[in-house]
């Protein structure tokens, strides 16, 4: 510690050398932290989902569907607490650019399934008492000024009504709290009943089945006889859990993990080379007062490590600096509009302290051991 | 006349000096090299893209769909809307007299990606008879076009290569029928290229379905595409948005293409600011470095301005150098790699496409990189120009 206002000096000995060669490393742990953070942020929102629910849909795609039958068997298999159903009805309010996400569904079974949402016993009492009412998201519901008595005209491209309308009447029953989930959950619910007696067609399909379990170290066994009950059927099922489904359609978006961690590597090869190529320098030109310093008796290893420290210092701190302002580039709220709980991952901070640390390592030790091997005489000459 | 002389000189100099500092002067380049690879590469996504989008189309052609439908699976069209469409006026018609369109179905398809194994949904498109009439562009490459009412398809060139067991004689299942793969196509770089064709009715006879998604209809000629549409909007009967083809799939992949543009330029704008500080770095080295000479320059009669163009120029090579590294290794790694989402079809089935280094995004590349080398060599250039001369030279 007593060598901290040497390793002080040397590091600001060419100020504004050191400021700029600071300024890239905090950018480019800015990237690091803001990349990274994403890619992990997205990798601890599929394994935190919830274990106790399973979704079923049809094995051939999920946009085949799947018979609005099937309900009263799976809920027959030992384990299961719920059972409820999503068929995409989209629509839109108003004009097409207004999507909704609507879906029919059973209302009852859906909150016990999505446990953790928010919702008030009278608004699902009144919803399973009025056949054309409709749950909403808080969210959709202040977006739109919708309050709870109004009637929502939503209409649709693919759903014709009996009537031969594209546009289905929904009185608003109630509305609900999905910000335990984040943007992702569906914020439009209708009655699948409803649903079914008032379209032209395809009124008895079901594209999830939503399944409640009381054991989740039973999910895998419950998934397999629930896809074992229609085996060879005309409608064979896949069982997945939540967080299974959310990284089958995470790895749908493609390469982007791929795309992440080039760009990553990029930042980082540019940004070691500058960064030892700075300690290089620096040593270069202080050789005289490093063979000074070894004059007056300071040992070859001291030597090597009041530079390899300095390096140190300097990655680390800029690092830090970098680090901190991307997290709080991500803590402020626009992330969470979108993914819910999203906070800047640990595991990212650590990561970014490892590679400070190793780019100060790499950097700073071929110019350190120079000055380890330095000899006094030949570099008080200058030679 | 003596300023363009004393510039000349100088930085001639400079130039013959330049290998002298290639420790600190490699920095420079690297550091560029690595902003403008990144920039290129993330822009050349979207443009890969947006041609693979904009080939699907012609002017010539019209897509029609259900009234507010954001996309192909998101439409459908019933039988007798699908005829009034085809039978409107500015369809252009065969030597027989039958329009020239094709009522399609669109299914999704499970299918496992070759490189990680990652399920995807593959688009299945049930097209009509006068499929060839409507898009020339389709060529069969091995194998032989389906027959209608037999469960067979034909593949694309890019579903060929992405996905597992497309190879002709394999064998796919779909919800009420299993098909056979007779054939391989290409269609001129588009995004139909993705997925796999067949016939529309023995398609939607499997599933026991009666609805299409869209229809697409051959023109007269591009001008008669409004009177196409008002036709179609004007028909009480129909409830349908009709679009032309090119704006049709623009249009489906603006808000990824868009994204991806967004990140290109954020992420490149920060390395850039990174980039700046290394080369203001390497250029204030570069000119301590040269103290001595610059100092000495100045005593014998050269000017502030010589100073200051000659450090510029230095930064100015070093950044081209840098740049055209940098845009040489996006084409290299990049142009012509294929790169496939589910995002930008927006539900209409995986997407499969080339990321495209074009002159426009090398061009743009460039110019960063001389931006960069620009701002990071003013501020030493200044410096090298205000040296008090004296102080400099005593400095030997």
């Amino acid at each position: 510690m007593k060598y901290f206002g040497l390793i002080w000096a040397g590091l600001w000995r060419k100020r504004a050398r050191t400021i700029f060669t600071m300024a890239s490393i905090v950018v480019a742990f800015l990237l690091f932290g803001l990349l990274q953070g994403l890619n992990q942020g997205f990798n601890t929102v599929v394994t935190n989902l919830n274990v106790d629910r399973l979704y079923v849909s049809a094995k051939t795609n999920m946009t085949d569907g799947l018979p609005i039958s099937y309900s009263a068997r799976i809920k027959a298999v030992p384990g299961v607490k719920a059972v409820s159903h999503w068929t995409y009805f989209g629509g839109y309010f108003r004009d097409a650019k207004n999507a909704i996400p609507a879906f029919a569904t059973d209302a009852q079974p859906l909150f016990q399934v999505y446990h953790e949402m928010k919702i008030k016993p009278e608004y699902l009492e009144a919803m399973q008492r009025t056949r054309t009412g409709a749950l909403v998201g808080e969210a959709l519901a202040k977006k739109y000024g919708w309050k709870v008595g109004d009637r929502v005209p939503i209409g649709t491209s693919i759903w014709t009504t009996k009537q031969g309308s594209s546009t289905w009447m929904f009185d608003i029953v109630g509305t609900f709290d999905t910000s335990s989930y984040g943007g992702g959950f569906p914020s439009f619910y209708l009655n699948q009943e409803y649903f079914k007696e008032n379209s032209a067609f395809g009124g008895d399909i079901v594209h999830y089945y939503l399944v409640g379990i009381k054991d989740p170290h039973q999910a895998t066994q419950i998934s397999k006889q629930i896809d074992a009950l229609f085996a060879n059927s005309t409608y064979e099922t896949r069982t997945q859990t939540e967080s299974a489904l959310a990284q089958m359609q995470l790895k749908q978006l493609g390469d982007i993990n791929f795309i992440v961690n080039a760009i990553v590597g990029a930042v980082l090869f540019t940004l070691l080379f500058l960064t030892a190529n700075t300690m290089m320098q620096s040593v270069r030109e202080r050789t005289p007062e490093l063979a000074v310093l070894k004059t007056l008796g300071f040992s070859d290893g001291k030597v090597l490590t009041l530079v390899l420290i300095e390096a140190l210092a300097l990655c680390v701190l800029a690092a830090a600096v970098g680090l901190a302002l991307a997290t709080f580039a991500f803590n402020s709220g626009a992330m969470r509009a979108i993914f819910g709980d999203f906070r800047m991952p640990l595991i990212v901070m650590t990561m970014g302290a490892g590679t400070a640390l190793l780019l100060a390592l790499v950097s700073g030790l071929p110019p350190a051991w120079r000055a380890r091997q330095l000899n006094i005489v030949d570099a008080l000459a200058g030679r | 006349m003596n300023l363009v002389r004393q510039i000349a000189a100088v930085t001639t100099m400079n130039f013959k000096s330049l290998p002298h500092r290639v420790g600190t002067s490699i920095v420079i380049v690297i550091g560029i090299a690595g902003v403008v690879a990144v920039l290129v590469s993330v822009l050349a996504m979207s443009t890969g893209m947006i041609e693979t989008m904009e080939h699907s189309g012609r002017d010539d052609r019209a897509i029609v769909l259900r009234n507010g439908s954001a996309s192909e699976t998101g439409s459908a069209l019933g039988r007798d809307a699908a005829r009034l469409v085809e039978d409107a006026p500015g369809v252009k018609r065969d030597a027989s007299g039958k329009p020239i369109a094709s009522a399609e179905a669109l299914r999704l398809v499970n299918l496992f990606r070759k490189d990680d194994s990652a399920e995807v949904s593959v688009s299945l498109r049930g097209v009509g008879p006068q499929l060839l009439a409507l898009r020339p562009e389709i060529k069969i490459t091995a194998g032989r076009m389906f027959n209608p009412a037999v469960t067979e398809l034909i593949v694309g060139k890019n579903a060929l290569a992405n996905f597992k067991g497309l190879n002709v004689g394999d064998k796919i299942k779909t919800r009420g029928a299993t098909w056979t793969v007779v054939g391989v196509f290409t269609s001129g770089g588009d995004s139909h290229e993705s997925g796999l064709m067949t016939d529309a009715e023995t398609l939607i006879a499997a599933e026991n379905r009666s609805s299409f998604q869209s229809v697409t209809v051959l023109l007269d000629s591009p001008a008669a595409f409004q009177k196409f549409k008002d036709a179609l909007t004007s028909n009480p009967a129909l409830a349908v948005d009709v679009s032309r083809e090119r704006e049709f799939y623009q249009q489906q992949s603006e808000v990824i293409s868009k994204v991806i543009y967004v990140i290109a330029y954020v992420v490149g704008g920060i390395m850039a600011v990174g980039a700046i500080f290394s080369a203001l770095n390497t250029m204030y080295s570069a000119v301590s470095a040269r103290l001595r000479e610059i100092a000495t320059l100045r005593a014998i009669g050269f000017g502030a301005t010589a100073m200051v163009m000659s450090v510029l120029a230095e930064a100015l090579l070093l950044a081209l150098i840098g740049g055209s590294i940098g845009a040489a290794l996006a084409w290299l790694f990049f142009n012509g790699h294929q790169v496939g989402t589910s995002i930008g079809g927006q539900a209409s089935g995986h997407l499969i496409f080339e990321l495209s280094v074009s002159p426009v995004l090398i061009a743009t590349g460039i110019i960063w990189a001389c931006t960069i080398g620009l701002i990071g060599g003013l501020f030493p250039a200044v410096r090298a120009a205000r040296l008090p001369v004296a102080t400099a030279l005593r400095a030997i």
